[in-house]
């Protein structure tokens, strides 16, 4: 091992430095979220937003949960991950793994079927029309999940880690007289775990994080996905004063921006909480596909 | 879909041309019958949601109502288009679209290349992997919640810039009508979100770097930059050409999600923030212009698709194995 030069471990130095300033940045719109929604409302008005809650307080946050829109909110979108997330692996990996069988002669057809409508599609019009209009689907909670449910990015990102799979475990198997679905069930799927981990991953924060679909389809209060919700509370006092009510104290302001605050940093709770679990199968997911190009 | 069929029958059965056809075609799914079931509900999904709506382009060319529907809705040719090229918007909108993607792929792509190096020559486990999980952390917040720190930021009661610039008695900057910093804000925000997961794949292909390299290198008493000028850099080089021109592909697709989260309908940011989507979407929401509105897509549909075919061409050309088809 070579010494390194004081010029050297001056660049490394610079790197660590310009690496931990990159992250603040990543970071501090985040805490400072956080933390005025921390804060009280007239501290805010007053002194704008903070890094640190100068007067703490609660009420935000209380006054959200005392309402039931949130948690209903909370409900849709739990739902349509869940149910949306386990009905997009099932659909992905089955044509994924149709795809990747050499002995499928329409294979290459298939794909092809699949292929181009990543590179030509009929627009936002036409899919708005058949949706609301002939499928007639506007204001189900199903216009969340089944419009949206297929990608075909991930689809060819399984099919691809399938078809690296040796042929001669499958075949091997044939032989011994197993049959096309214990093949995929007892064989493929269970050494896929890493790559089913990582696109239902990628499923998942999609169906989390959906909110136009919402702003296209959903008029129903009842079935607000959190992120529309936030996008609403952001746009108008509706739900501000909707949660404020009842509340008869004289010169009573309602906490506009900690509510918004507030309901913004229950949204993100849940992805903070998994993000550290699931953040080492996506980097080696993408890494995988990185390399195998 | 036939086609090979057709050419693999006539050479065994001449004569019952038609007959063998079929009669192979029919052959292969009961052969794979298992397979070919379990591919069917996504067939049929994409049949649904990518080749219907793709019928619909029809509206572009129709006078649409809804009340008549897509077969009862008068032709009116190109009308539709001669409307849109009419208005002095569509000018605007499509320079916005431009300069804001090509700011957005150079600085991510400049962004997600720096970090990838830099966190590669970092030693010491733990800070590189909090640092890295911290910048990949935004990338799977939406831009709804995005929108949110936005407004933190730029307020101009309390936001911190205000809070900031008001300590050095520069008044109060009115972010929320000032459509000259919205550019350079929302680039901040692309790399805020989209450089740190950019960067894996680039620390990814610095990782498929034979070491010998290095070593050899560092023999030859080579310095930590020029390593990284000599060897790093030149190897990542097609990786970023080929993630550069994939992004061209898209070039006249705005970013929806983001715009329209954090821009909403405030008209006052429309001169540098309104792109082909955001436009197309207000067309059709409040103005119920479907028909323009399908013009609009369609014609943004078609050149995307022809700027695929010729950036694939290109990459075909300059370097075979990162084409795409």
């Amino acid at each position: 091992m070579i010494k390194e030069s004081f010029p050297d471990r001056l660049l490394k130095g610079l790197f660590y430095v310009l690496m931990g300033l990159f992250s603040l940045y990543c970071l501090l719109p985040f805490w400072s979220v956080v933390a005025s929604s921390f804060t009280s409302e007239a501290s805010i008005l007053k002194n704008g937003y903070m890094f640190w809650p100068s007067d703490f307080s609660l009420e935000a946050y209380k006054m959200i949960f005392r309402d039931n829109t949130i948690y209903r909110s909370y409900g849709v979108t739990t739902f349509v991950t869940l149910v949306g997330t386990a009905m997009s692996m099932i659909l992905t990996s089955a044509m994924a793994y149709t795809l990747s069988v050499k002995s499928v002669k329409y294979r290459n057809h298939m794909a092809f079927y699949i292929y181009f409508t990543m590179l030509f599609h009929g627009g936002l019009v036409a899919s708005y029309l058949l949706i609301s209009k002939y499928l007639d689907m506007k204001d189900t909670i199903w216009v969340l999940i089944i419009p949206s449910m297929l990608s075909a990015w991930n689809m060819f990102l399984l099919r691809n880690f399938f078809a690296s799979i040796d042929d001669s475990i499958a075949e091997s198997a044939k032989i011994d007289g197993a049959n096309d679905a214990y093949i995929l069930f007892r064989i493929i799927l269970p050494i896929s775990l890493p790559a089913l981990a990582t696109i239902g991953l990628f499923y998942a924060l999609g169906y989390w994080n959906k909110w136009f679909d919402a702003v296209l389809y959903i008029n129903d209060k009842n079935l607000y996905p959190l992120q529309y919700l936030i996008q609403r509370i952001m746009n108008n006092l509706d739900y501000v004063n909707q949660i404020s009510a009842d509340i008869s104290i004289p010169n009573f302001i309602p906490p506009a921006m900690t509510v918004r605050l507030a309901t913004t940093v229950v949204t993100i709770g849940p992805i903070i909480f998994l993000y550290p679990f699931l953040q080492k199968y996506f980097v080696k997911g993408l890494m995988v596909g990185a390399v195998k190009g | 879909m036939g086609h090979t069929t057709a050419s693999l029958t006539e050479q065994h059965f001449p004569k019952s041309r038609n007959r063998g056809k079929l009669g192979a075609f029919f052959f292969e799914l009961l052969k794979n019958k298992f397979l070919y079931l379990l591919a069917l509900p996504a067939m049929i999904w994409f049949f649904v949601f990518a080749y219907l709506p793709m019928g619909g382009i029809v509206i572009a060319f129709q006078d649409f109502k809804a009340m008549k529907g897509i077969t009862g809705s008068e032709f009116i040719g190109l009308k539709n288009f001669q409307f849109f090229f009419r208005s002095s918007d569509w000018i605007q909108i499509v320079t916005n679209t431009l300069f804001l993607n090509i700011l957005f792929i150079v600085f991510n792509t400049l962004a997600a290349v720096v970090i990838a190096i830099m966190v590669t020559e970092m030693g010491g486990k733990w800070y590189k992997k909090i640092t890295q999980s911290v910048m990949i952390f935004p990338h799977f917040l939406s831009w709804t919640v995005v929108a949110m720190f936005v407004m933190a930021f730029v307020a101009t009661d309390g936001g911190f810039i205000n809070q900031i610039l008001s300590v050095f008695g520069i008044g109060p900057i009115q972010f929320l009508s000032s459509p000259g910093y919205w550019p350079l804000i929302l680039v901040l925000l692309k790399i805020w979100h989209g450089a740190g997961f950019g960067s894996i794949i680039y620390m990814a292909t610095i990782s498929g770097i034979n070491p010998d390299i290095y070593e050899s290198a560092s023999m030859d008493g080579a310095s930590r930059f020029q390593k990284i000028r000599y060897i790093t850099l030149p190897l990542i080089k097609p990786t970023v050409i080929l993630l550069t021109i994939l992004a061209v592909g898209g070039i006249f697709n705005g970013d929806f999600g983001m715009i329209y989260a954090i821009i909403g309908r405030n008209p006052l940011l429309y001169p540098t923030t309104d792109v082909i989507d955001t436009y197309l979407f207000r067309a059709m929401m409040d103005l119920g212009d479907m028909s323009m509105s399908a013009a609009i897509g369609f014609m943004q549909s078609l050149i995307g698709f022809i700027l695929v075919l010729t950036v694939n061409y290109i990459a075909k050309k300059t370097a075979p194995e990162s084409a795409i088809f």
